[in-house]
Parts: structure tokens; C-alpha cells; sequence
């Protein structure tokens, strides 16, 4: 008989995500909005509706708004919550890393993932790395447009797959 | 084998969990609690044991030898279209095409069917059908210039048959309905459509994936022109699905793929085909499934369909009643179990579908979370997704139980109060 390895629930929903869960952060509406993406995951129908305020290269503001499990919503809301006052470079890089991390490697030195470290154990659960990932992606996809001078971007963790 | 004792159902599902090897399986130190009959079924020891023995005494390819094993396995893969016939009641064994599954056979009548079709004439579906009988449709609409009709579902889940009397028309060329919703539970009123689409010279396709493998049908008496299925909702193995169909229409089709088994003459710029059903069926086919499947038909067949149901209806029933009890969850669909099959669609508003399968998951509890292949229905509900239990045979009142226990564990473990 084979068992699936011991996997405990609490690991998943750690103390962090579950406060991220219930009080999510970043629900506010913002003043001013430069940069914007829908990101929708086609497994669950989760969506991520994401609203950004840029002051030169420096977020000031994230809203996130959409319908998503407690992973979803836990990771958006620590984004809201890290990235205003940092760099459109630096939320890239905290990017990369979570995906790196949420892919089982390691984060790299020098960037300070914050409360994102409580949704490391979701790399154990494969089908919830796409819940963690789907506001991550959607904030690539906006900062991509509102380079590019861009519309609205639309993306689905699908891409995530294939990256 | 351990004998299937009578119950007041006509059988009992404890005694007959014994055949599913799999249900012996520990989930997270957990007996396994299967209720994701809906997406697939798991399979009985005799299905394995016939897989076993067509690779270990009977494997070659079919149609194409003298030799003793291709005659063999020509008779296994013939022999379950013979079965398929009587199962579903088909007025001949020429009616059934074998396809991969429930989609490919749905895929063969939008293609080849929806040939004939041309601009401005109409395809009439649903609101609650499953992505399989939506896109194919979706293509043969981009191909075609098709017009495809929904017919609106009532507040419980139900198709709303005034809608459904007044969208269909003389310009309707065909209606592709699902006879058992996947998410709904929902049973459709299938004969009484037939005769309406008859009624303005239209054809009738259903799609069978859930009613098959958990009501009586009668091919025949139900009136459709086409009803699709697959064998991996019915006990069976994946990868093996048919197309039932009046062998009058499938004489008029066309095929829609190229290669062996389907021709009857080549030449190098030219080909004819092969005659029904076998033109439908182009390449070596999934042999060794369909050997194996009547295996799964036996177990069905000697329960009986209407156990098989009554069983079914029995176990949602006491599930509605259950999952009502606890006070907090949205249901979806019809209440009234005569009116549902065994399924039910359910929404905590406090714990997000996909939370809550993973807690059930912890407690050997399979459930689906998800749209379950049913984008616009969910769009429909006002909901991104929903939980599902759907229920087997082998399933009964404790799984039930289990699955409240498990809903009430969730709560807590979210802090719901
Ligand atoms: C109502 C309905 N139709 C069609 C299908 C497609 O079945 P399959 O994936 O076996 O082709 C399913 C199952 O997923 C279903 O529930």
C-alpha cells in the first residue's frame, strides 16, 4: 500500500497565512491606480484583481481585490502589505525568489521575504502553489504592461505553469 | 469474491467495497472515503483481473490476423460493444462506436454531424452542461457560423422547460443536452425533450457521462438520436468511451479521422470507408480496456440499474438531509432527491472550496473542489467554485457521516464559530 508522505495540514496553513486569511490586507481602494492586471487561475476559478499606485519606479500603493482560497488571499495580502516602498525591480526580485521558493529552492541572499516564508510549506501541496503563485503572476503581468506603457493585462497561472 | 448480500437497496455496499481493492488504501492514516464518483470511479478486482488476462492470453491487434490471439482479441473488443448494446438497450451492436471517451464521442457528432450544418442555423444547449458539451460546439460555431442557443436553468437547478419550448425552433438543427448534471445533480427530462426536438425535424444529442453509469437508460425508449458516455464513470477503465447512436444517422455521417480499421478500399488519391461502425473508428483502438470492460458491466448489471439508483437516491437523500442540518452550507440544485442524481454541489461561505477538500483531504475525505468543467454554470451560481460529493456504489450512510464530521473539523480548524 502506498501512502502519500505524512503531510500536516498546520504546515500549510500556518499561524501567519491563517491571520493573513482572515484580516486580509490591501483591500482598500487606492487614490490612484497606474498599473492593473486580472489574474485568474482556470484550475479553482480563482480570480485576483490587482490595482497598483506608482510613484517614478517606487510602488506606493497595492489594492487587491477578487475571490480566492486562503493561500490566494494570504499571499496577496502579504504583498499588499511588503511591496509599497519598494522598487519595481525589488517587487520583481521578491518574485522570483517566492517562485523560487514556492519550486522548492532555496531564497537567495539579500532578499527579505518576509511573512512569505509562512507559505514555504505550501511547495508540499503541488496543486496550492498555483493558489500562492496567482497574485504574483498577476503582479508580473501588471508591472509588464505599465512598463510597456500597456493596457490592463490579463493572466492566468497557467503561464506559471510554463515558466 | 465476497457475495453481495441483500439489502433493502438490493445489495450492500459494504459487502461490495470488498471488490475495490483501493478502498482498503489508508489516506493520511485514514480510511479512504471516496466521493469523487462523479470525476471517476474506482475499479473492481474482476476489471483488473480482465485487464491482466487479456495482455497475459489474448493481446494482438484486432481486425487484422488469422491467427489465433488476433481472433481472440477481435472477439474481446467486439464482445464489448455487444454489451454496451444490451447495457444501454441499442437497437443493434452497429449503433455503438467505441471512443476514447464521453468528450471524443461528443467531439465525433459536433464534427462529423455538424457538417451538415450551415450559417444561421442553430445548436441548442445549456446552462449546466460540462465544458465537453460546450466546446466542441464552440469550435463547430467558429467553423460554421452556427448560432448556439442556452436554455436558461430555474433558481433550483433545474432547465426551465417554457425556455426551452420557446428557443427551440425550425431553424434548431441540434439540441446537446445533458441528461444528468455534474454539478446540479440535476435530471433532465430527457424523452419528454426528444419528442419536442423531433417535433421541428431537429437531432437529439445527450450527453450520458453521469447518467449512465447511475440510472436505468434505455437507448431506445429515451428517443435520443445520440448518447455519449465513458467506461471510467461506470467501474470501468479509462480511456475507453461510446458513442450510441440510430445507425441511420451514422450511415448519413461522414468520418472525421483517417487511417486503418476505418476504410474499405485505398488507393493512393482515393479511399471509401469501411461500413458502420468501424468507419468511425480509424487506427488500433484501446483493445485491452475494452476487452477488459464488460467486467465492470457484469458487476452493474447484476446489481441491476434500478438498485444501482435506488441505492443512489436512497444515500443523497439522507446526504441532503445531513448536509442541510449543519445550518450553514449553500446547496445547489434540486432538493427533491427523485429529482437528482447521486451528487451534491455545496458552498461553505466561510471556507473556500479548495480549503475545505484539503481538510477533508486530511481526514482520508476525497472530495472535488473547483468549476468542475462547468465555467459558465459557476458564472451562472454567482459562485468561482464549489465542493462535490458524488456517490457509488460502494458508498453509504457513513461515508455520509464521515463527510459531516469532516465539514464541522474544517469549521473548527478555521475558526468558524
Ligand atoms: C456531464 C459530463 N459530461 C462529460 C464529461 C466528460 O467525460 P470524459 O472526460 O470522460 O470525456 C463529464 C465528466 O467529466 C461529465 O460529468
Amino acid at each position: 500500500m502506498i501512502d502519500r508522505p505524512e503531510v500536516a495540514l498546520d504546515d500549510l496553513y500556518r499561524e501567519v497565512v491563517m491571520d493573513h486569511h482572515r484580516r486580509p490586507r490591501g483591500r482598500t481602494p487606492l487614490a490612484r491606480v497606474d498599473a492593473h492586471a486580472h489574474g485568474f487561475n482556470p484550475v479553482c476559478g480563482d480570480d485576483v484583481l490587482l490595482s497598483i499606485a506608482l510613484d517614478d519606479e517606487r510602488i506606493v500603493g497595492i489594492q487587491v481585490q477578487g475571490r480566492g482560497c486562503a493561500i490566494c488571499t494570504a499571499s496577496g495580502s502579504i504583498m499588499a502589505e511588503m511591496l509599497p516602498g519598494r522598487t519595481v525591480s525589488e517587487a520583481e526580485a521578491t518574485s522570483e525568489a517566492f517562485r523560487g521558493v514556492m519550486h522548492g529552492k532555496l531564497a537567495p541572499a539579500g532578499v527579505d521575504l518576509g511573512d512569505l516564508e509562512a507559505l514555504e510549506g505550501v511547495q508540499k501541496f503541488a496543486v496550492r502553489v498555483k493558489c500562492a503563485m496567482l497574485p504574483w503572476v498577476t503582479l508580473a503581468d501588471a508591472l509588464r504592461a505599465w512598463r510597456t506603457g500597456g493596457a490592463e493585462a490579463t493572466s492566468t497561472t497557467e503561464q506559471e505553469l510554463g515558466r | 469474491m465476497a457475495p453481495i448480500a441483500s439489502s433493502a437497496a438490493g445489495f450492500d455496499p459494504r459487502a461490495l467495497r470488498t471488490r475495490f481493492p483501493i478502498l482498503d488504501r489508508k489516506v493520511h492514516g485514514h480510511r479512504l472515503v471516496y466521493l469523487d464518483n462523479a470525476a471517476t470511479t474506482q475499479k473492481p478486482a474482476a476489471l483488473l483481473d480482465a485487464l491482466r488476462s487479456y495482455y497475459s492470453n489474448s493481446n494482438a491487434n484486432v481486425h487484422r490476423g488469422v491467427h489465433t490471439l488476433a481472433e481472440e482479441a477481435t472477439g474481446l473488443y467486439e464482445a464489448c460493444r455487444g454489451r454496451v448494446a444490451r447495457f444501454v438497450n441499442a437497437p443493434e451492436e452497429r449503433a455503438v462506436v467505441i471512443t476514447r471517451n464521453a468528450t471524443d464521442a461528443i467531439n465525433l457528432v459536433a464534427r462529423s454531424w455538424g457538417a451538415t450544418l450551415s450559417t444561421g442555423d442553430e445548436v441548442l444547449l445549456s446552462e449546466m452542461e460540462h465544458h465537453s458539451n460546450l466546446v466542441p460546439w464552440i469550435m463547430l460555431a467558429r467553423e460554421r457560423g452556427v448560432v448556439l442557443r442556452h436554455v436558461p436553468i430555474t433558481a433550483d437547478g433545474q432547465l426551465d422547460m417554457a425556455a426551452f419550448a420557446s428557443l427551440l425552433s425550425r431553424r434548431t438543427r441540434i439540441v446537446a443536452l445533458t441528461a444528468m448534471s455534474n454539478v446540479l445533480g440535476t435530471i433532465n427530462p430527457i424523452a419528454e425533450i426528444a419528442e419536442a426536438v423531433h417535433g421541428v425535424g431537429a437531432v437529439l444529442a445527450v450527453d450520458g457521462a453521469q447518467s449512465v453509469p447511475h440510472l436505468p437508460v434505455d437507448f431506445q425508449a429515451l428517443g435520443a438520436d445520440f448518447l455519449a458516455f465513458s467506461a471510467h464513470k461506470m467501474y470501468g477503465p479509462t480511456g475507453v468511451g461510446f458513442l450510441v447512436a440510430k445507425p441511420e444517422l451514422l450511415e448519413r455521417m461522414e468520418p472525421v479521422a483517417g487511417g486503418g480499421e476505418m476504410i474499405r478500399e485505398v488507393r493512393l488519391d482515393w479511399a471509401s470507408w469501411n461500413d458502420i461502425p468501424h468507419k468511425f473508428e480509424a487506427g488500433t483502438p484501446n483493445i485491452a480496456d475494452a476487452a477488459a470492460f464488460p467486467a465492470a458491466l457484469d458487476m452493474l448489471e447484476d446489481i441491476g440499474m434500478a438498485s444501482v439508483r435506488s441505492h443512489e437516491r436512497e444515500l443523497v437523500g439522507y446526504a441532503l438531509d445531513r448536509l442541510l442540518g449543519l445550518g450553514w452550507l449553500e446547496i445547489h440544485g434540486p432538493l427533491d432527491p427523485d429529482r437528482r442524481g447521486g451528487l451534491i454541489s455545496f458552498v461553505d461561505p466561510e471556507i473556500h472550496p479548495h480549503d475545505l477538500a484539503q481538510v477533508l483531504d486530511t481526514l482520508g475525505i476525497a472530495v472535488r473542489a473547483g468549476h468542475h468543467c462547468a465555467q459558465p454554470l459557476m458564472r451562472r451560481l454567482g459562485v468561482a467554485a464549489t465542493a462535490r460529493a458524488s456517490f457509488g456504489l460502494y458508498n453509504d450512510r457513513d461515508d455520509v457521516d464521515a463527510l459531516v464530521d469532516g465539514l464541522v473539523a474544517a469549521r473548527k480548524y478555521f475558526g468558524v464559530a
